[in-house]
């Protein structure tokens, strides 16, 4: 189990506009460098990025939640 | 002496005390938003306060180094490492040649403060190093700073390792955190309910917040005492017809969302300004993350004059410490 945490605070976004599917479901493959969400701070989306290969498992943030630096957005198994 | 970045963090930029005295031709004092943190910064590794350092938000970079240098990290708490290894806040620490300064997750605060021995050598505008990206003055072209620059730095002597600011000179928002304003010029363009209501109400940072500008929201929306709105004003109650901002002043366009004006703010318009937070309070906007709470606490002149005096006795006690 892999976990993805959040480099900085903002606002978590699972799709890259509303109305557009998530960047990942569950099951779907993750390669390295792959976007799983956006944080918006100051005006500014940040892509947050894969750095492990694996199979997503889940969000562990709502989306277009609040959340604060190191908190765990995305898990990945194997 | 130079510091290669190897990852810039978020809108890192290279930052002093300002380039005040321009603020009428439009162009904003600039400098670091938690101004204590800078000089902080400075005074642990032997500079001038007015030193040159970098102000990273939310999210360290990593920096490698092409001499041994004293480094001290101020501001916000976030983990610190060389090479790996963990250091201390607001502690004086050697980085040495080839090493690399680097930060963990960020725990309290948004911004910190890394001062090196000697200060960032970019060539002053307007007297200040002070990035200003919006007017593309000073810094690196005038912009924040990128992967692969290379950032000179002045020569000056190592300090020793270990020195540190006390705890008690150190500042940093409580939660809510309490800011204290002093009403303005325009404060009558408000009912009484509604300015008794700005101080009650509990504010939330909003996610537009920058050196220009923090936002608010979260309170209730203002209601305005009615008037014809004079010639050369907007349509809207919160329009003036134009006038001159001051660093902290507080716009509240259409009522809803307060914005504090900070160190990269323009400094005129057609928004009314209810008042201003007092400057002794501005370098803790500067630790406000997105999603903060905030309350306003009113305050008379006497109490800002006060606030501003016993800032300055902090300062002093630092320069007393760390001399």
């Amino acid at each position: 189990m892999a976990e993805i945490q959040s480099p900085l605070p903002g606002t978590f976004y699972h799709q890259a506009s509303p109305g557009e599917p998530p960047f990942k479901a569950k099951g779907d493959a993750v390669a390295v460098g792959d976007t799983i969400g956006l944080i918006e701070v100051m005006k500014t989306f940040i892509e947050i990025k894969a750095e492990a290969a694996g199979t997503f498992a889940d969000y562990k943030i709502e989306d277009a939640a609040p959340v604060s630096a190191g908190q765990v957005l995305a898990e990945l198994d194997g | 002496m130079a510091l290669k970045i190897v990852k810039p963090g978020l809108a890192t930029s290279i930052q002093d005390l300002g380039r005040p005295g321009y603020f009428h031709l439009g162009i904003p004092q600039g400098g670091a938003m938690d101004r204590l943190a800078m000089r902080a910064a400075n005074m642990l590794v032997g500079n001038p306060e007015e030193a040159a350092g970098l102000e990273a938000v939310f999210m360290g970079p990593e920096i490698a180094f092409t001499a041994d240098a004293s480094v001290a990290v101020t501001g916000a708490e976030m983990p610190v490492t060389v090479d790996g290894e963990p250091r201390e806040t607001w502690t004086s620490f050697t980085v040495r040649k080839g090493q690399v300064l680097g930060f963990g997750f960020l725990q309290k605060g948004a911004r910190i403060y890394i001062a090196v021995s000697g200060g960032i050598d970019t060539p002053p505008d307007l007297g200040s190093r002070s990035t200003y990206p919006i007017g593309a003055l000073g810094g690196i072209e005038g912009r924040p700073i990128e992967a692969g620059d290379t950032l000179p730095v002045g020569s000056a002597p190592l300090v020793e390792e270990g020195r540190s600011a006390p705890a008690q000179l150190r500042r940093m928002p409580g939660n809510p955190a309490e800011l204290r304003a002093l009403p303005g010029l325009y404060w009558h363009r408000i009912t009484e309910a509604a300015q008794q209501g700005f101080f009650d109400d509990t504010w939330t940072v909003a996610a537009e917040a920058d050196r220009m500008g923090y936002r608010f929201k979260g309170g209730r929306v203002l209601e305005f005492v009615e008037r014809e709105q004079p010639f050369g004003a907007g349509a809207d109650p919160s329009n003036i017809v134009d006038g001159c901002y001051s660093y902290g002043s507080i716009q509240v366009p259409g009522g809803t969302e307060p914005i504090v004006l900070h160190r990269d703010a323009v400094s005129g318009g057609g928004y009314f300004t209810l008042g201003a937070v007092i400057s002794a309070d501005m370098d803790l906007i500067g630790q406000l993350q997105p999603n903060t709470e905030v309350k306003f606490r009113r305050v008379d002149m006497a109490e800002a004059l006060a606030a501003r005096a016993e800032r300055r006795q902090m300062i002093e006690k630092l320069r007393q410490e760390l001399a």
